[in-house]
């Protein structure tokens, strides 16, 4: 099948058995709500358009905190918007989906793609002491499989799981199998606040514990998931890593850029290799520190300024060098880009 | 295998062409991706879709050294006719376009896809037979192949295009230049 990426993003979503979307519309996302609209209705679903990003977000909450899996969607100005609800939705333990389709800023920015939201979404998208999972897609065929982990993910560990894509890959067609997925159990949620006929006690959902001995017991006991999630759920993948003398690493729709520049390199007889973390939290540490054993230098390559260096740094401990190529504002850098800089890394062109 | 370019003004059928094209590849079990130009794009503005066709599994879904351009405007011709491959082929829409390669490396063909389109009743389908043609010129696909890959491109909605659809295909595979 056939598919533009944003409207594979809502049919794995339907078909992870997910029946409510809350968002509202902005560029380069909005086909994705425009398909829900359309498909939603037709297995009993639900896709509404919120006043605002800050209420669809809300919604959300409230949704999944009844158990039904629910989720909502923007492109980067709009996910700023949500920042608040998540973290509640995070002080809450809810499980949920949050899709972010890039797009160029600061401020409203522009609408071209790009992955600067790398930082907010890894390190503190929201307040308190938190993290989620976030899983970044390179090909559609991953939008497809990464979705419906994302809503497994979610309910597994009662967290927000961030499907971070960007302008590119929402808008590009590629072929699609959605049965890709692998399938996971899932743990029952005793927790919902959902209708039980007095058969149980009321369960609550809250953010708040005014007791900092409670709270600080909360934050502990959801810090040991996010341990368990770092052991257990690192995603990653490797191209002829195993030689390189230039490890780049990269993620998303940057990283098969680069893929095509280490392809090129090889044949110009440079070593060089690709890393690509699908997971950006947890991050794949372990297995780049064992990278940095063989390799000689790192390249990180993303659509922004360098966000991603520091994680490479300290997953590394600085033990090779840590160069970056980068193209940032909407702007989608090209392999030839990326080969002039791994030929510098290498002493020079021919 | 192939990187192709097309680009015109939003509402001439860039992206449907581009999309034929990858339809086609899909049927045949190769890699195909494609990636339109998006954002302030309206009927009239510049438009562009990047469609890749390939053996290998596809790095960068951004076409910026087409082997194949389809130029279907002067705009179009200007930015992308520098950036064909040494080798690569470039087909331009002569009736909106008066321009003509200078370049000796590259294989140029016009045809003038939109009068052609307009002469036989078939307004808004030089896109189709610019597919047609350019589906003969470069090997890529069969053209009863392609013909039935078209069929099968055609939303519901414009079911009742597909004898138009054909008719358009027929004059491009028909012509010489």
């Amino acid at each position: 099948m056939l598919m533009k990426g944003n409207e594979v993003i809502g049919e794995a979503a339907i078909r992870a058995g997910c029946r409510y979307f809350f968002g509202y519309p902005i560029t380069p996302q909005t086909e994705l709500a425009e398909y829900l609209a359309k498909k939603m209705p037709k297995v009993g679903g639900l896709c509404l358009q919120a006043e605002s990003e800050v209420a669809a977000i809300n919604m959300v909450l409230g949704c999944n905190a009844s158990g039904e899996r629910a989720f909502t969607s923007s492109s980067s100005p709009g996910v700023s918007l949500k920042s608040e609800g998540i973290s509640y939705i995070i002080g809450s333990d809810l499980p949920c989906v949050i899709v972010n389709v890039q797009r160029g800023g600061p401020g409203l920015g522009g609408i071209q793609p790009a992955q600067s939201d790398y930082l907010q979404a890894t390190k503190a998208l929201g307040h308190g002491d938190q993290h989620f999972i976030v899983l970044a897609p390179a090909y559609v065929q991953e939008i497809a499989t990464l979705m419906g982990e994302a809503f497994d993910l979610a309910d597994i560990y009662r967290t927000p799981v961030m499907l971070l894509a960007d302008g590119a890959l929402g808008q590009m067609m590629e072929p699609v199998d959605f049965e890709a997925k692998k399938q996971r159990t899932l743990p029952e949620k005793t927790w919902a606040a959902c209708g039980h006929g007095n058969k149980r006690e009321h369960n609550v959902v809250n953010s708040l514990y005014i007791s900092p001995e409670v709270l600080e017991q909360t934050v502990l006991a959801r810090f040991e998931r996010y341990k368990l999630i770092e052991e257990k759920e690192v995603m990653y993948d490797g191209y002829m890593t195993e030689d390189a003398d230039i490890c780049i690493v990269s993620y998303g729709i940057t990283a098969r850029i680069a893929k095509t520049a280490v392809k090129a390199a090889r044949e110009k007889g440079i070593k060089a290799g690709l890393f690509r973390p699908i997971t950006l939290w947890p991050y794949p540490k372990k297995q780049l520190s064992a990278l940095a054993d063989k390799v000689k230098k790192f390249l990180v390559v993303e659509m922004n300024m360098g966000q991603m260096v520091d994680d490479v740094k300290v997953a590394t401990d600085c033990r090779r060098p840590v160069e970056f190529f980068g193209r940032t504002g909407g702007i989608i850098p090209t392999p030839d880009e990326i080969l002039a800089k791994i030929e510098e890394m290498n002493g020079g062109a021919d | 295998m192939s990187n192709i370019l097309l680009a015109g003004f939003g509402g001439q059928g860039i992206l449907f062409a581009g999309k034929q094209i990858v339809l086609a590849g899909m049927k045949l079990g190769k890699n195909v991706s494609w990636l339109p130009s998006y954002g302030p794009e309206m009927r009239g503005g510049t438009c562009n879709c990047s469609v890749i066709v390939e053996d290998e599994p596809i790095g960068s879904p951004l076409v910026t050294k087409p082997d194949i351009l389809l130029a279907f405007n002067t705009p179009s011709f200007d930015k992308f006719e520098s950036k064909v491959v040494k080798g690569g082929m470039l087909f331009v829409d002569s009736s909106l376009v008066s321009k003509k390669s200078e370049r000796d490396d590259i294989k140029a063909y016009y045809i003038p896809a939109t009068e052609l389109a307009d002469e036989n009743g078939l307004p808004g389908m030089a896109n189709v037979i610019m597919l047609g043609f350019i589906v003969k010129k470069t090997g890529l696909f069969d053209e009863e192949f392609f013909k039935e890959s078209l069929n099968s491109g055609i939303p519901a909605s414009k079911a009742h295009l597909a004898a138009a659809n054909h008719k358009a295909l027929e004059i491009g595979f028909g012509y010489e230049c």
